[in-house]
């Protein structure tokens, strides 16, 4: 089976049940991403499918083939940290950083969808055209990613800082490794 | 889980011809309902044909949208058409899951998930479903999340899909392919009550195929939404919802309605005894609430989820009451 990982190309013999998580983690060694609940319920897994957030722990690997997958180890350019990390360590978006990966790969993810105008539950208006970065879309954006140590607070504010208006959370979008 | 062989074929013809020789093949969709099931050894497919590349557009047309099966459940929501013509389909969707969920989910795949009743995933329970005449441990055990409507004394699971209950009130038909060639179902009729069979959950025959989803016209349907009442105010299963669309004359009296209740029963509900109690009624609280009555007169609740008939009374009200306020202003 062949992958493009954080940019390089793997080709990998794999056992067709071995989710993409696994694959990820346990044989490529990339261990920031992380298996909180392995059934779809923390988001400790979200990783990057060309732009795309998805829980890696549901889905298996064979499916992925040939896809170009970004973890949290592909968002670091020369060594520096991606503006979302270094807004997590600022504005304490963690204590322990075991959702942490996930989160910040999900906030990546979840511009791109507000880029694209897809509304949330809560946007009041289904037909506009964009959809404004509140507090409260924040909020309901980020819920498939749990975090125990509750600091959803510092995360939310993270995300709203490194995007807010003005931001181009597009030249953050890691671009080297969706390529 | 038991180790399976994985094709994905190149068209909805050949992915039935494998299916067809096989004796425990499951279609793939998003897998995430599905591989969750096959680690708990409830679903043990020997092959995974995956049809998730497969009918994977919305055909936007006057009369009608035919929604493929492999289309994701963000892709739909996100569509303008679907969200200028079905807000409650759209809304619907986006109460459902996460958003990773949704980016993998597949519209077939929401369809055929499978109930979320915690003594169907438990292997030490008692469940008809899973190992049909061994009982049901949900009927005197923690039921909070059981159905009110329609169940069974076999089975008292409700199917999870916020989708399929916009769905039911839209009249969506399914497209649906197998060996034996192509026919379309109601979606309200391809999903059964538990009776005494909980294990058969569909009217599907064996190995065929959802193709698309098709959405007839209904213009009243663009004053229309979803609401869902759950434990936490996202990522979380409904304990009641509604979707509904009114239309009402400048009179004040409803011209049509659409109803479908979810989280309450086997099957996503059309409320078609309380949409025919409010045609040509006055569009009052009153009323609604007299409709919500006579759709639950044959609720029946079990230890710890009585309280859900009133809470889907209540939610009719204020679904309706808020669509109504929508119209008059
Ligand atoms: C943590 C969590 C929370 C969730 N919360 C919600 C929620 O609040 N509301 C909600 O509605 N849902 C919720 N879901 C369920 C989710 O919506 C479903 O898992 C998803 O829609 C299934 O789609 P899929 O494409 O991944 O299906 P799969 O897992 O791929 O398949 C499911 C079933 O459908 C069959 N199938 C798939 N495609 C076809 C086809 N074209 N033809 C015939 N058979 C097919 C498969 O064989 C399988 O039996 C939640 C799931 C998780 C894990
Ligand atoms: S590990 Fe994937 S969602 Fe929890
Ligand atoms: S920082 Fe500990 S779980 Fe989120």
């Amino acid at each position: 089976m062949h992958f493009i990982i954080n940019g390089q190309n793997h080709a990998l013999d794999l056992d067709s049940r071995t989710s993409l998580l696994d694959l990820v983690r346990d044989h490529l060694l990339l261990t920031g991403t992380k298996k909180g609940c392995n059934q779809g319920a923390c988001g400790a897994c979200t990783v990057l499918v060309d732009g795309e957030r998805i829980n890696s722990c549901l889905a298996l690997a064979v499916q992925y083939q040939d896809r170009t997958i970004t973890t949290i180890e592909g968002l670091v350019s020369a060594n520096a940290l991606h503006p979302l990390q270094q807004a997590f360590i600022e504005h304490d978006g963690f204590q322990c950083g075991y959702c942490t990966p996930g989160q910040i790969c999900s906030a990546i993810g979840m511009m791109a969808e507000m880029e694209h105008g897809v509304p949330s539950a809560i946007t009041a208006d289904l037909a506009g055209e964009t959809v404004q970065l509140t507090h409260d879309e924040l909020r309901e954006r980020m819920s498939g990613n749990l975090c125990r140590c509750g600091a959803h607070n510092g995360i939310i504010q993270a995300i709203q800082d490194s995007f807010a208006e003005g931001g181009d959370f597009k030249t953050n979008y890691p671009k080297e490794a969706a390529e | 889980m038991i180790a399976f062989d994985y094709t994905r074929p190149a068209s909805a013809s050949e992915a039935i011809a494998i299916a067809a020789k096989q004796a425990h093949a499951k279609y793939l969709g998003g897998g995430t309902n599905l591989i969750d099931l096959m680690r708990e050894t409830i679903e043990e497919p020997t092959a995974l044909v995956d049809v998730s590349t497969l009918s994977n557009t919305i055909d936007v047309r006057d009369d009608r949208i035919l929604i493929g099966a492999g289309v994701k459940n963000t892709a739909v929501a996100a569509h303008r058409a679907i969200r200028e013509r079905y807000p409650m389909l759209a809304r619907a969707i986006l109460a459902g899951a996460s958003a990773q969920i949704r980016n993998m989910a597949s519209v077939g795949g929401n369809i055929l998930q499978r109930t979320r009743c915690t003594y169907f995933y438990d292997d030490a329970a008692h469940c008809n479903k899973r190992w049909p005449g061994t009982g049901c441990d949900a009927r005197d055990g923690f039921n909070r999340n059981h159905a009110i409507l329609g169940a069974s004394p076999a089975c008292v699971a409700t199917h999870p899909s916020d989708m399929c209950v916009a769905l039911a009130a839209l009249d969506a038909t399914v497209h649906l392919r197998g060996v034996d060639g192509d026919r379309t179902m109601k979606l309200i009729d391809l999903h059964r009550l538990p009776g005494g069979r909980p294990d058969i959950e569909t009217e599907l025959r064996q190995g065929e195929l959802i193709t698309a989803v098709e959405l007839p016209s209904l213009p009243s349907a663009a004053r229309s939404t979803y609401r869902k009442v759950r434990d936490r105010s996202s990522y979380a299963f409904a304990l009641v919802s509604v979707a509904a669309a009114l239309d009402v004359d400048d009179a004040g009296h409803i011209r049509d309605v659409r109803l479908a209740l979810g989280g309450i029963a086997h099957k996503p509900w059309r409320a078609f005894a309380a949409e025919a109690a409010l045609r040509g009624t006055p569009a009052t609280q009153p009323n609604f609430r007299d409709a919500a009555e006579i759709e639950l007169k044959d609720a029946a609740g079990l230890r710890d989820n009585t309280f859900k008939i009133e809470l889907a009374k209540r939610t009719i009200v204020a679904t309706l009451s808020e669509l109504n306020g929508r119209d008059r202003s």
